[in-house]
């Protein structure tokens, strides 16, 4: 037990503070792109020649970047000459259209939140059934990162759920393969409405890098109607942790949003880590060395 | 069956097609069955469509000279005796190739769908469907027992917690099971018809996401096929940087292991200290190549990103603080008795099922089988320098739990000593288009075990055909096997333990 109390000590505190704070991402992550038209040289198709998924595309706007496609690969990057195209570190990049996806020089619209009456309902409580529908893996690995202590999703009264029964929506990944469309569909059925639908990943949005495949849909949109789109492959858990509280109304439009009155949970976390504290000290416990946030020299502080 | 009429090629090499021996079938047959008592095993066995008509090919590896040996049998009709009733471990190796290509392996004991999809040559179905009928996922004759007091579970394909889909029927007295049987496909995305004719611009895409956890390890896989085929070695700097990512591929997913195994015996504190050790560990792949996956990092040639100095004492650092942390959380559970009383016993699978089975990685080497291509089949930097090959004697869940641990100690030494030792120059170079008519194999150790992948070349150098076999194509059985005999309450447990991919399987 000794043994046991020792080790969270050490472990420290781990919750990142989002959406207070946003940590740091590597410089190499690839995030939101930035397209800027006015480089490419005239006649130049070697980033829609590179990419994978057919995710840039060229007309009268100039070059256009289909979020919903985009592997976040390197290799339209690599191939642009000029340096027109590059990824920033931004992780917001969910979206309620599909067709807001389409990133061209300029402001994207940003996430619209759920009406008045959804955020009645769903805004301080969400509960999620995930249907994992083809594709790699991947994303569900970063959808299950958001339950890890690092993301603490509880905290945001979102939680994914045993059963479409108990379920306020379904959080939908890879691109629907034919095997599991039926099984999509009654799991769909069987949430009662009203009823979110959110597609994570290149796979869910658009078939991702199976795209066009016999085996596969194409995406969530083609069996149900999808809520929120979030993109990467996968994406990063800021990414869909953004794009949840977006819809949901509880994160601000700017980067690092004023703070919002602590959630109705927060004010007894925080009790209960004062009594937490308490009883380690009177335990003797060394508690200067392993005060919370044990992020620097890159622990768990930054992502 | 002597060995001067197989191909002999090492990890990594290449032949031109005409070199690999076509043997009569009653030959190849033989080949392929006397290969355990040869100590050899299967790695892989499939058929092919090409300009010379239908052939099966198999790929043995021997695991102590290192070699793989390659032939193939031309099959004009529609059946062959199967292999299976001789070799257990060719069971689902022949399912495939009936599912794929119409061919029925006569007397095959346990001959039912693998992936749920119509065969890719139309109008040959192994089970005489009607064409033009879509298989329907699932629908099977499913094994089962049958008595007063035997109940059936079924569970999946959509599943409690986030997982990938699956179905799962158990045949039950009480919480006694007697059998589990495993039906998969659902990830079905037909990634392999699709390889052919390749490369294309998508192909190194499909190999990352084969299975999202092994990016690194199947596209490594790949580009020791292109490299290969190609004919040019990857950069030194470039394999280096490979091992060091495939290593750290490996410490995220045995920690997010050690974790889940932890939460399922309802032992809290190391299953949320890994949680977000494992997340340490793929935030340290993203510093390499951006992705926590490990996308976008390795490409024939070598690697496409590079390490400076600074980026290597960042990783260093992170190595050392996750180190203390994953062994405090991982030293918790083998001294923590309700930890034990669960893992011990539990899901055993016996030395010689594993080998019948032909398992590999952490459930083979648990079961004490030495089976760690890093070691038997080194390639890259693996040639340079070894890694120790970790086993337990239980094949229990413990053991399993065990072999992960002792090999997130030995990896965090590799990927320290690698980074301390970077061989100068280019992480990359050109590599050049594959040659024409040629056969390549290549082995890697991904961290559920040997990833296998073999590539043959038309005479204009595209692939003619593409055969991918994932680690958990063999494991899924040796699973199934575990649950003989235990509670069914012990599923989850046993499950998290062999940790096995759906995509991986299902292509």
């Amino acid at each position: 037990m000794l043994r046991i109390l020792l080790a969270r000590l050490k472990q420290g505190h781990r919750t990142v503070p989002f959406p207070d704070q946003v940590p740091a991402l590597p410089d190499r992550f690839r995030g939101h792109p930035i397209i800027d038209p006015t480089l490419c040289a005239d006649g130049c198709r070697e980033c829609i020649e590179a990419c994978p998924t057919d995710a840039l595309a060229i007309d009268a706007g100039g070059v256009g970047l289909d979020l919903g496609r985009c592997l976040f690969c390197p290799e339209c990057t690599a191939a642009c000459p000029t340096g027109a195209i590059g990824f920033t570190t931004n992780h917001r990049m969910a979206a309620r259209h599909r067709d807001d996806l389409l990133v061209r020089r300029g402001v994207r619209q940003r996430v619209q939140a759920l009406d008045a009456t959804m955020l009645r309902l769903f805004r301080r409580s969400l509960k999620l059934r995930q249907v994992s529908a083809g594709g790699c893996n991947g994303c569900e690995a970063d959808v299950n990162v958001l339950g890890t202590i690092v993301f603490d999703l509880g905290r945001f009264g979102i939680q994914y759920v045993a059963s479409p029964r108990h379920a306020d929506g379904l959080l939908i990944t890879g691109p629907v393969t034919e095997n599991m469309k039926l099984a999509l569909e009654k799991t769909y059925q069987a949430v009662p409405p009203p009823k979110i639908v959110i597609a994570v990943g290149a796979c869910a949005i658009s078939g991702g890098p199976f795209a066009g495949h016999d085996e596969v849909h194409d995406g969530a949109a083609s069996v149900v109607p999808v809520d929120l789109f979030i993109p990467g492959c996968p994406p990063h858990p800021l990414t869909i942790l953004d794009g949840l509280l977006s819809m949901l109304d509880r994160i601000g439009a700017d980067r690092v949003p004023a703070r919002a009155p602590p959630a109705p949970g927060e004010e007894r976390l925080r009790w209960a880590r004062a009594r937490a504290d308490e009883a380690l000290r009177s335990l003797g416990a060394d508690l200067g060395k392993t005060k919370r946030g044990g992020g620097n020299g890159g622990g768990g502080g930054d992502l | 069956m002597s060995r001067h009429s197989l191909l002999t090629l090492a990890n990594g090499g290449a032949a031109p097609l005409e070199e690999l021996p076509c043997l009569e079938l009653a030959d190849f047959s033989e080949a392929v069955i006397g290969a355990p008592a040869r100590g050899r095993r299967v790695s892989a066995l499939f058929g092919a469509l090409s300009a010379r008509g239908f052939a099966l090919y198999v790929v043995l590896a021997d695991d102590d000279t290192g070699l793989l040996e390659c032939a193939r049998t031309d099959l004009a009709g529609d059946e062959y005796p199967a292999m299976t009733p001789a070799c257990a471990q060719v069971h689902l190796f022949e399912r495939e190739i009936a599912e794929q290509w119409g061919v029925v392996p006569a007397g095959h004991p346990w001959l039912k769908p693998v992936r749920y999809h119509a065969s890719q040559r139309p109008g040959r179905d192994a089970w005489g469907r009607p064409a033009g009928v879509a298989p329907v996922v699932g629908v099977t004759d499913f094994f089962r027992v049958e008595g007063e007091e035997v109940h059936e579970v079924a569970v999946g394909p959509v599943h409690a917690g986030v997982i990938e889909p699956g179905h799962f029927r158990f045949q039950c007295h009480g919480e006694h099971v007697f059998h589990l049987e495993i039906s998969l496909g659902y990830q079905h995305r037909g990634i392999e018809k699709r390889m052919v004719g390749g490369p294309g611009k998508r192909t190194i895409h499909h190999m990352e996401t084969l299975a999202g956890d092994t990016t690194v390890g199947h596209a490594t896989a790949y580009c020791q096929i292109a490299e290969a085929l190609g004919g040019r070695h990857a950069v030194p700097r470039g394999c280096a940087l490979r091992g060091v990512a495939l290593e750290i591929e490996r410490l995220a997913n045995h920690t997010g292991d050690l974790g889940a195994l932890a939460g399922d015996v309802g032992f809290l504190p190391t299953a949320s200290f890994c949680g977000r050790l494992r997340g340490d560990f793929l935030n340290m792949s993203a510093l390499l190549c951006g992705s926590r996956f490990g996308r976008g990092m390795v490409r024939p040639g070598g690697v496409a990103f590079d390490l400076d100095g600074s980026r290597v004492a960042d990783l260093l650092a992170r190595l050392d603080a996750a180190e203390r942390d994953v062994s405090d959380a991982a030293q918790l559970l083998w001294t923590t008795p309700t930890v034990m009383a669960r893992f011990e016993d539990t899901g055993r699978v016996t030395a010689d099922t594993a080998r019948e089975l032909g398992l590999v990685g952490p459930p083979a080497r648990a079961s004490g089988l030495r089976r760690d291509v890093r070691k038997t089949h080194p390639a890259g930097i693996f040639q340079m320098v070894h890694i120790p090959v970790s086993t337990a004697e239980t094949g229990d869940v413990f053991a399993r739990a065990y072999v992960r641990w002792l090999e997130v100690t030995r990896s965090i030494d590799y990927v320290r000593r690698q980074l301390g030792e970077l061989p100068r120059g280019a992480a990359r170079r050109e590599c050049p288009p594959a040659r024409g008519s040629m056969f390549a194999v290549s082995l890697v150790e991904g961290w559920r075990g040997e990833v296998c992948h073999v590539a043959m070349t038309d005479d204009l150098g595209r692939f003619a055909a593409y055969k991918v076999v994932d680690p958990s194509f063999h494991n899924w059985t040796g699973l199934a096997m575990a649950l003989r005999d235990q509670q069914i309450s012990d599923f989850p447990l046993c499950n998290k333990s062999f940790n096995l991919s759906y995509c991986g399987h299902d292509l």
